[in-house]
């Protein structure tokens, strides 16, 4: 049983805190990513958690035991976890084979166990047939493969995931977010992964914590994430959005060059995320009360177009506003610049967050 | 609470090694220069004395003289052949790099040697060829002058220079000349007004580098400027140290070269520093052969007339000389013999074990190095320790400090008790091993740095200790960068004549101090023939060093 536990966990690097005050607790067997932009402290953290860097306050614990602290900290080599790094660090002296019996030997484990626990785990990231070769006549993908099969065959505590795949190209990117996964279902690790690629969270977590400048945003399973997003930072990293910023009077919202009915919205200031594929084209405002009823219409005008294949990708500006709203529509829906639409906004799919700092 | 960390201990250590190595031996030659030698009072006597007469003054001059001019002839050689090299379709490249290799690792004083050979007044082989044709009755060249030392010393220099600048060439874009052309300018023009000023940094940061090198320079000097009745800073500096030895008046007459060397050396390094330009450009860009149609073969030709001046010539003369019983008789069937050599090395009282002396003191300098700098440099690298930066710094120090400068330091702070090291084999590779400390410790943090950490980090988290990682997987991965780092020290520390010079005994001569006692002597065939032993020796360690770590291992700059 390993439950990771990190408790107020900070970093300063000089005067600036590249980590600040994270709380977070992984259950035994959960898969959690650590998601955000480059500098937000997601790779501090899992190296915090690895052992390589001290934390300047708050704690680290492994089911109860606590491995690092700003008085004391256990060496990585005595905390039972693995990493797999951002260069795979394979280490170009040793076959295939010898890097991932590596782990095994140093646990002074039999050499017949070594080995049949390696060739075992060699076929299980199908690389047995490679086993003596040396990483440098490896391609990138089959040298990832060793760093998971050198990383798991030890039966970690705790996997540690620092941005794996980032060295891919993206076709074999797509396939090794899925293997992780696969390799995940199968040995059940505790397994913290870091990533500034929202796709490849969202493919492997149970859980994602979303980072912005040292703390966390928010942590929440993909699915919530994606449409319930808490903060402005969260809507808008995760995923597309286009922001409403209203005001409410109580009976109705005012939003740039448009107002909706407040429908329970208390008067103050109200913000609101939407998605683009939540707004809906319509040639005229629509009798089919079932499906749009309730929406919020408004007409506008179309600015700009670009088709992408899947969908086409519209900047529609409302009339009276300054704002451009990004909308998805079919591949089949071919409007013109200039064209003049109704827009239907469905704001139940719209997730209420904070005003932006100016009007707060 | 800290817990106490056994590295503590090893930071403490190595930092008492470099206050041995480095700062005494400095901090003596100043405080040395300072003191009355009798009653250890504050005096600038020293100074007086040393800088008292009008020769003392005239061999300073000399030696900023010659080195002005032995960079501007070096500028002369190595600008053209750079560029030919690098960036045209000059033919021969790799025999025109290689022969440039050779004069590189030719230690000067051979070439002297040789020098001395060829255009000797009148016996010189190419003064013997000149009255020949002519019928003249005076040879033509005499390398007993000003101007003969400056061409032998700019011949042995100029490899440098040229390694330095054709490196530099090799990081500027062909886009940049491209540019240029497309606007209408032409491929002399385009290298006047933009290839050259792109690496002019680098030019005259290597010619500031030949400048240093040449001014203290002591082999050539000593064996043409002596003979030649002029004195140079290096030379005066031996002449305080012949009996009756005055070690304080050397000391107050080599801060001057100390200062010159330390403060050229910072405008190097800031002259380097806002090279800018050419390294960011350098990565990725094509870079395009220049066609030159038939100037190519003029290039060539220069190039090869260059060569054959410091390599193909010298090498000839010395080796007839070698193995000759006179050298002025030439090659003939009946002068041919192996007795120099059975000589040197089974009669000669000391010229045997000199041989040995210098491969031993070489090599345990380098093994000594290596090890100290490669700590240091891991240390430094991986942060390990507060305060490490302190100790590669210390490790670089050297670098301003001219050998014979070191020497004068290492004779004050160590030949008097208690130390009493004067003329032991452990003086010498102490001080081999400070004097070539900025090489290897170049060289060491190199190597480290191009290894991932994150390779030592996979080992640790895998539960391996760091004493583990640097056993299974960071020794193996720098086993090619130790090597060449060793051969990097062991080759100029095998020759070294200007920190052995005012340190060696009885016991403890050196090849290259043997050469000049021979030298003395007036014995060209069996001096040659030690020389050619010496030159042998160097091309089989350079050879192993190209077997074992890569063609370019002696040319990347540090």
């Amino acid at each position: 049983m390993s439950r990771l536990q990190l408790h107020n966990l900070g970093r300063m690097f000089g005067v600036v805190p590249a980590v600040d005050n994270v709380s977070l607790t992984l259950t035994d067997g959960e898969f959690v990513s650590l998601l955000g932009p480059s500098g937000c402290g997601k790779t501090t953290t899992l190296r915090m958690i690895a052992g390589f860097i001290k934390p300047s306050s708050g704690t680290i614990s492994v089911s109860g035991t606590t491995i690092s602290s700003p008085e004391r900290m256990v060496a990585p080599e005595h905390r039972g976890m693995s990493m797999i790094f951002q260069s795979y660090a394979i280490w170009p002296n040793m076959t295939v084979a010898e890097n991932v019996a590596f782990g095994l030997t140093l646990r002074k484990m039999p050499s017949s166990e070594v080995r049949a626990r390696t060739e075992k785990m060699l076929s299980v990231v199908r690389l047995a047939h490679l086993k003596d070769r040396y990483p440098s006549e490896l391609s990138g993908g089959q040298q990832q493969r060793v760093a998971l099969a050198r990383a798991i065959v030890i039966e970690p505590a705790v996997l540690l995931l620092d941005e794996p795949l980032s060295n891919l190209d993206a076709n074999l990117r797509e396939e090794m977010r899925s293997e992780i996964r696969r390799l995940h279902d199968e040995f059940k690790i505790t397994t913290v992964y870091v990533t500034h690629d929202q796709s490849e969270a969202m493919v492997t977590s149970d859980r994602i914590v979303v980072m912005n400048q040292g703390r966390i945003e928010q942590v929440a399973d993909p699915v919530s994430l994606y449409t319930k997003p808490q903060t402005r930072f969260v809507a808008g990293f995760i995923g597309r959005t286009n922001f409403l910023d209203g005001l409410s009077d109580g009976t109705h919202i005012r939003f740039d060059g448009f107002s909706v009915p407040a429908d329970g919205v208390k008067a103050g200031p109200a913000s609101f995320s939407v998605r683009p594929q939540s707004i809906s084209i319509h040639a005229a405002r629509s009798a089919d009360e079932g499906r749009h009823g309730d929406a919020w219409w408004v007409q506008a005008v179309v600015a700009e177009r670009a088709y992408l294949g899947e969908y086409w990708d519209y900047g529609i500006t409302p009339v009276l506003s300054g704002q451009m709203l990004r909308v998805t529509a079919p591949p089949a829906t071919s409007l013109s610049a200039g064209q003049t639409v109704w827009l239907a906004i469905d704001h139940r799919q719209a997730a209420r967050v904070p005003a932006p700092e100016a009007c707060a | 609470m800290r817990r106490f960390d056994p590295l503590t201990i090893v930071w403490v250590l190595l930092a008492a090694i470099l206050a041995f190595l480095v700062i005494n031996p400095m901090l003596r030659l100043v405080l040395s220069s300072l003191q009355a030698v009798d009653t250890g009072d504050w005096t600038l006597a020293n100074y007086a004395i040393a800088y008292g007469r009008p020769r003392y003054i005239q061999a300073l001059w000399n030696t900023l003289m010659l080195g002005v001019c032995v960079t501007a002839l070096c500028l002369v050689l190595a600008v053209p052949m750079a560029w030919a090299v690098s960036r045209t379709d000059m033919p021969a490249k790799g025999a025109i790099k290689l022969l440039t290799l050779a004069a590189f690792v030719t230690p000067p004083y051979l070439g002297a040697i040789g020098w001395i050979l060829l255009a000797g007044p009148n016996a010189g082989w190419l003064n013997q060829a000149w009255m020949g044709l002519t019928g003249s009755g005076e040879g033509l060249f005499n390398i007993y002058s000003f101007a003969g030392l400056t061409f032998i010393i700019a011949l042995y220099s100029f490899p440098y220079l040229f390694i330095f600048i054709s490196s530099a060439l090799d990081t500027v874009s062909s886009e940049m000349e491209d540019a240029a052309n497309v606007l209408g300018c032409g491929t002399l023009r385009t290298m006047v007004r933009i290839t050259l000023p792109l690496v002019l940094p680098a030019i005259l940061g290597g010619a500031i580098i030949t400048f240093l090198e040449a001014i203290a320079l002591f082999g050539s000097p000593a064996l043409i400027a002596i003979p030649a009745r002029f004195n140079v800073v290096t030379t005066q500096l031996l002449q305080f140290f012949s009996p009756p030895v005055r070690a304080e008046v050397a000391a107050a007459y080599a801060v001057p070269l100390l200062l010159i060397t330390l403060c050229l050396f910072g405008l190097q390094r800031r002259i380097l520093r806002r090279r800018g330009f050419v390294s960011m450009t350098g990565k990725g860009g094509e870079r395009r052969i220049i066609e030159l149609g038939p100037w190519r073969w003029v290039l060539l030709g220069y190039s090869a007339f260059v060569l054959s001046l410091c390599v193909l010539l010298p090498y000839a003369a010395l080796s007839q000389a070698a193995l000759a019983k006179a050298w002025g008789r030439g090659w003939h069937l009946d002068n041919l013999t192996l007795d120099n050599f059975a000589y040197l090395l089974f009669r000669h009282e000391t010229a045997g074990q000199s041989v040995l002396n210098s491969f031993y003191y070489a090599g345990a300098a380098a093994c000594i190095g290596i090890v100290l700098t490669l700590s240091i440099a891991y240390i430094v690298s991986r942060r390990l320790l507060p305060g490490a930066n302190v100790l590669g710094f210390l490790c670089m120090a050297p670098i301003v400090v001219p050998g014979i400068v070191l020497a004068v330091g290492f004779y004050a702070a160590y030949a008097p008790p208690p130390f009493a090291l004067y003329g032991t084999a452990t003086l010498l590779i102490l001080a081999f091993t400070t004097r070539f400390l900025p090489v290897g410790y170049a060289q060491a943090s190199a190597a480290i740095r191009g290894i991932n950490p994150e390779m030592e980090e996979a080992v640790r988290i895998l539960g391996g200790g760091r004493i583990v990682a640097i056993r299974r997987v960071l020794a193996p991965l720098m086993r090619r960068g130790m090597i060449g780092a060793w051969l990097l020290v062991f080759i100029p520390a095998s020759r070294e004549l200007s920190t052995a010079l005012f340190l060696y005994g009885p016991k403890t001569r050196t090849m290259s101090v043997m050469l000049l006692d021979l030298s003395e002597e007036g014995n060209f065939e069996r001096l040659a023939a030690l020389g050619f032993m010496l030159l042998i020796a160097t091309m089989v360690i350079v050879a192993i060093g190209f077997r074992f770590v890569g063609r370019d291992f002696m040319q990347r700059r540090t």
